[in-house]
């Protein structure tokens, strides 16, 4: 169940970041074990042997534009990737990652401040992120309640079974 | 204030007056869509949340289109446990392998009305706007929650209105229409948001033209891409469903984003270039570039209108030796029209080959991939890296004019310079 604050370290990307690139196709039917190791593989081939437990993603505008595939979102969850704040997200990896309960954040202008390695402190409640090293401090979109609610359950299918009674 | 179509679509579906953008509405949804890749992992997944039935069969619409007829013993049994899943729920309206692409099948059979929320497991959900409707793509997880449900939540998108002007030039389409719109604006200028097409160009845009608009509206990253229901749509719903439709627009004090007035009256023929949607240029700067396929198919230009285009532009003509041009009808009924009209004669006669509707190569499930260094047009939507088989292979995007001209001098080619024999 994901916290409203968290810190961790950064992985940085650039623009347009697809489901393509997050979920490579030819191993769409393999299991999440097998698909996890090949995430991102195509941009930053060390990525997935070296991502942490709550390490975060720091990317550009688009990131997850492309298919419904919602591999894209689990495979970073099953990394232990805590969180990806991006300029800007594609409409379904955003709708994905809320249903998955991973953690994603619109923040204008993130891309320029933090580099690979540097620590971050994201507030999912009010949107306010830190550089920890550099100090610089920015404000994202803060998650509306809805949203938040669907995060901290664990995502939509928990909620789902909360309603059922299950 | 007023509201946008947007706006109305979700008030509707909420049972609410009004929304206004930026507020999360839990919705009503009136139809979901479910195809062949992902339709099957949604029923295992609803049972493994224990819901053993889906809210309202009614109103879900199942279609095995991505991969038919089945390439691989995989995906024969694949189809199969759809086939069980669909019998078990009580889901009527299924749409088995051979009938056609989702996004053609739910309006031309009367499942569409204006107004309707509709979501599907698939990007090309948008496409419904043309008639009105909310369609929208979403996830696996997402879709459990609808089916076990029938709701789900909305926040109410900002709307961005394009104003449309001017008459498009001969062999110019609304094809070439929205690929300069992702070109002019970008692959995300719409992220998030609506879009609505209005302005008095759009009254002389048929509903196949709109359904092409509405279906790539989702490569500039909308949400929905909206026309407003008009006489347009009333006769287009009477001849497939039944029932014609009351005007359904937005309303005149909407509140918009951003409106951008586009005049289409110089607009030459569009090519979306390797290997992104909106790195779009004019047919003129790529002209001569050899081709090895052409495409002429999809839930973006299958339909009757597109193939009678390209037989206006291949009668009595044969394509260029080392061109292979695919033909694929988006649904059967189009194939069925195709052959009693005599357009398909005249593409069989030009050396066009032709494949059961479905997607055909469009996401590269197979039927007509392409090797390394090949090129190819199509008159689909996205031209990604290895969408169409080969990561080496180039794919262009255009209308199914420029497409058929291309198959025709064997290079991409401008219609504009055809001289046209019409019977
Ligand atoms: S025709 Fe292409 S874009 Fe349309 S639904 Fe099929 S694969 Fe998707």
């Amino acid at each position: 169940m994901p916290e409203d604050r968290f810190a961790g370290r950064v992985w940085g990307f650039d623009d347009d970041i697809n489901t393509d690139a997050l979920s490579p196709g030819q191993y769409a039917v393999d299991p999440v074990e097998v698909r996890k190791l090949h995430v991102l593989e195509s941009v930053n081939p060390s990525f997935a042997s070296e991502v942490a437990q709550g390490d975060v993603i720091v990317a550009g505008r688009n990131f997850g534009c492309g298919s419904s595939r919602e591999t894209a979102v689990e495979n970073l969850k099953a990394l232990g990737v805590a969180c990806v704040v991006a300029e800007s997200f594609g409409r379904i990896f955003m709708r994905n990652a809320i249903a998955l309960g991973l953690p994603v954040v619109v923040c204008a202008g993130i891309r320029g401040v933090f580099e690979d390695g540097d620590r971050i402190e994201v507030d999912l409640a009010t949107g306010r992120i830190v550089n920890v090293g550099s100090g610089s401090e920015l404000r994202g979109d803060a998650l509306p309640a809805e949203m938040l609610e669907i995060l901290e359950a664990g995502g939509i299918l928990a909620v789902l079974r909360k309603q059922r009674g299950g | 204030m007023g509201m946008t179509l947007a706006e109305r679509i979700l008030a509707k579906a909420a049972g609410r007056q009004e929304v206004s953008a930026g507020e999360f509405v839990v919705a009503d949804i009136d139809l979901a869509l479910l195809h062949d890749i992902f339709a099957a992992q949604v029923f295992d997944m609803l049972g493994e949340v224990g819901v053993d039935r889906v809210s309202d069969p009614d109103k879900v619409v199942v279609v095995i289109d991505h991969l038919v007829p089945a390439p691989s013993a995989e995906a024969a049994a694949l189809h199969q446990r759809i086939r069980k899943h669909v019998a078990r729920a009580g889901i009527k309206a299924f749409y088995d392998a051979g009938e056609g692409i989702c996004h053609q099948l739910l309006p031309e059979r009367g499942h569409v009305r204006p107004g309707m929320l509709i979501v599907g497991t698939d990007s090309h959900t948008t496409t419904y706007g043309a008639l009105g409707a909310g369609g929208t793509g979403i996830g696996t997880s997402d879709m459990v929650y609808a089916l076990a449900t029938g709701r789900l939540w909305f926040r109410v998108p900002e709307t961005v209105r394009f104003e449309m002007f001017g008459e498009l030039a001969p062999w110019v389409s609304w094809k070439d229409v929205i690929l300069h719109l992702a070109g002019r604006f970008g692959a995300d200028a719409a992220q998030y948001r609506a879009m609505e097409f209005g302005g008095p160009a759009v009254k002389s845009a048929d509903m196949s033209s709109r359904l092409t608009v509405a279906n790539m509206a989702v490569e500039m990253g909308a949400k929905f891409g909206l026309f407003a229901a008009d006489e347009i749509t009333d006769a287009y719903l009477r001849d497939h469903g039944g029932v014609g439709a009351e005007p359904f627009g937005p309303d005149q004090d909407a509140d918009y984003e951003a409106v951008h007035e586009i005049l289409l009256s110089a607009l030459p023929p569009q090519v979306a270039m390797p290997h992104e949607v909106d790195r779009v240029g004019s047919i003129v700067d790529v002209e001569g570039l050899r081709i090895d396929q052409a495409f002429i198919g999809s839930c973006t230009n299958g339909r009757i209108e597109d193939l009678r285009v390209a037989a206006d532009v291949l009668r009595g003509k044969q394509i260029a030796s080392g061109v292979r041009l695919l033909v694929v009808p988006a649904s059967r009924r189009v194939l069925q029209e195709a052959l009693d009209s005599g357009v398909l004669a005249t593409l069989v006669d030009a050396g066009a080959s032709v494949l059961p509707p479905g997607c055909g190569p469009c996401f590269g499930g197979h039927g007509g991939l392409l090797a390394p260094g090949e090129r190819c047009i199509g008159t689909h939507n996205r031209n990604f890296v290895g969408r169409m088989g080969s990561t080496d292979a180039e794919i262009y995007l255009g209308s199914p004019a420029t497409v058929a001209a291309s198959a025709l001098a064997g290079h991409l080619a401008d219609p504009r310079h055809l001289e046209v024999t019409n019977a």
